[in-house]
């Protein structure tokens, strides 16, 4: 079964770039995408561009309407994904309690809805 | 009589039928539905062809029969499904050996399964008790003051959630079973105290609920012996309940454990559940709930109130406190101490829990106590005003209000009113 790990954080949750504290989170990410990827339950995985860079997008009366921002304005944010293959819901909480973002903010799991 | 048959057999086995169907089926709700089917059928074809001679066996027979039907019919039915596959065979298998074996007993998977950490502590409750209790929806609904159509949607989406999201239908193990069988401890005693303590409504004692949750417990006992805390659990509820014609007058007014006739206790079940405890402590391997039976163990062996063995009671809370430092055990912890150091001791030692416990009643209600047992009578007054405005439930709010009568009539006199 596949599970989609959301990753929400509140903004400066995580350490700034170029201190000593982000070099090793970078490895922790790093190292977690490798356990993934030795488990064989990695399908895919992305970091996302801060929630700034968003733009939502609606259709009413046939027209397109675009919105500055994201959908929701929250305190936690999304702010990166993961695509996991696992044989349950057990083994998904698992493997997405290993994502550091769990510490300082919140790891949404949620099934792929099965259409075959 | 066919009705009769039935409804003994839907008693007994009712959960044991549900975890086999659940079992093949991997599919709550289909099980659910299944077993429904099969019990209309029961009284149409046991009337007429008279009672089989394993009537377990017919119903998880025909139960399966009739999911396979459901899933003929369901709208994107696939003939080469794993599941249809899966329940042809099972039911090839049946017609061939006649169906006459012993159905196995899946609860123990299927318990961790409505307990799971991914479904709401409340859901988990409402689920364990359709599931593997014998309560209705409509019963579980009235347990926790909701409205039927709520419970059964939330019964629905539970159902959906473990179906959709890959609960899986599994005892865990390794590491993770103690947490695990916490969950389902902690859900069994949360049942329990539903019954035990309602916290709203007229009556104080629900023993449905009560007794649901040692069959729970027992259940487990039984399918996975040996385990401390399992017995710790079931020990304590089995000495707590063995109370339950002392705790309420007949108009079902609360009467604490000072007041209590000890000789309407339960003396039997008391036996039981000093009997588990005893074993249980002996394996070496401590627990929250051990330690709270060997508490009640201690209550329920002094014959008066005064002859209580306070100290040992504080020395097992010193213990608890080691495994559950909430604010509530230190506030139990405060009782022993006023018994074995005096009612300012505790007021002292009770101080620090203020904030933590400034909206929970029966934190006030003891502070009362301890102050009217010190003959500070108008902080006692105080503190019963308090309690009063926080309780909602009526018979011990009743009670609360003649403790303070008692409190204020007692300043009066000390000021020669």
């Amino acid at each position: 079964m596949k599970y989609l790990a959301l990753i929400y954080s509140a903004p400066g949750s995580n350490p700034d770039y170029g201190t000593p504290e982000f070099a090793a989170s970078m490895e922790e990410w790093n190292k977690v995408n490798q356990t993934y990827i030795d488990a064989g339950v990695m399908v895919s995985g992305d970091a996302l561009q801060d929630v700034a860079t968003a733009t939502s997008i609606r259709i009413r009366d046939g027209k397109t309407e675009t919105m500055d921002g994201p959908f929701a304005e929250t305190k936690e944010q999304l702010g990166g994904y993961y695509l996991l293959d696992c044989a349950d819901l057990d083994e998904a909480i698992k493997y997405a309690a290993m994502i550091p973002a769990a510490r300082y903010g919140t790891v949404e799991v949620r099934p792929i809805m099965d259409l075959g | 009589m066919v009705h009769a048959v039935l409804s003994e057999v839907v008693q007994d086995s009712r959960g044991r039928l549900l975890a086999a169907l659940i079992a093949n089926l991997r599919d709550f709700q289909l099980a659910e539905d299944s077993m429904q089917d099969a019990l209309a059928s029961a009284l149409v074809h046991w009337r007429r062809s008279g009672i089989p001679a394993n009537p377990t066996g017919w119903l998880l027979q025909t139960a399966r029969r009739k999911a396979i039907d459901r899933l003929r019919m369901s709208r994107n039915f696939d003939n080469k499904s794993a599941q249809y596959a899966h329940l042809l065979k099972l039911d090839q298998a049946d017609a061939e050996e006649e169906s006459e074996q012993e159905i196995p007993d899946e609860r123990l998977r299927l318990i961790f399964t409505c307990c799971h950490p991914a479904l709401d502590p409340k859901t988990r409750i409402a689920l364990t008790l359709r599931t593997l209790g014998g309560l209705t929806t409509a019963e579980i609904a009235r347990a926790f003051l909701d409205r039927e159509p709520a419970m059964a949607q939330r019964l629905v989406r539970a159902r959906h959630k473990i179906a959709k999201s890959g609960v899986p239908f599994r005892i865990p193990e390794g590491d993770q079973w103690a947490e695990r069988l916490n969950s389902v401890l902690s859900v069994i005693y949360l049942i329990f105290n539903e019954g035990y303590a309602a916290t709203k409504g007229d009556r104080q004692i629900r023993v449905d609920l009560c007794e649901e949750a040692i069959f729970l417990a027992q259940l487990i006992a039984e399918l996975r012996a040996d385990q401390p805390e399992v017995d710790g659990l079931l020990a304590l509820m089995l000495m707590i309940h063995a109370r339950r014609h002392a705790r309420a007058t007949p108009d079902g007014a609360l009467i604490p454990i000072e007041d209590q006739d000890r000789t309407a206790w339960d003396q039997p079940m008391i036996a039981q559940g000093i009997k588990l405890i005893e074993t249980s402590l002996l394996r070496g391997s401590l627990g929250p709930y051990q330690l709270q039976a060997a508490i009640q163990a201690v209550h329920s062996e002094a014959l008066h109130f005064h002859t209580t063995r306070w100290h040992e009671i504080l020395g097992l809370y010193d213990l608890l406190v080691q495994f559950d430092g909430s604010a509530i055990v230190k506030l139990n912890r405060c009782v022993a101490l006023s018994y074995v150091d005096g009612p300012e001791a505790a007021l002292q030692s009770s101080q620090d829990l203020d904030v933590e416990l400034a909206e929970y009643q029966p934190y006030h209600a003891a502070r009362a106590a301890f102050y009217h047992r010190a003959k500070r009578h108008s902080l006692a007054v105080q503190s019963y005003d308090r309690a009063i405005d926080l309780c909602d439930n009526n018979s011990a709010t009743a009670f609360l209000v003649e403790k303070r009568r008692d409190a204020k009539k007692e300043a009066e006199q000390m000021l020669g009113l």
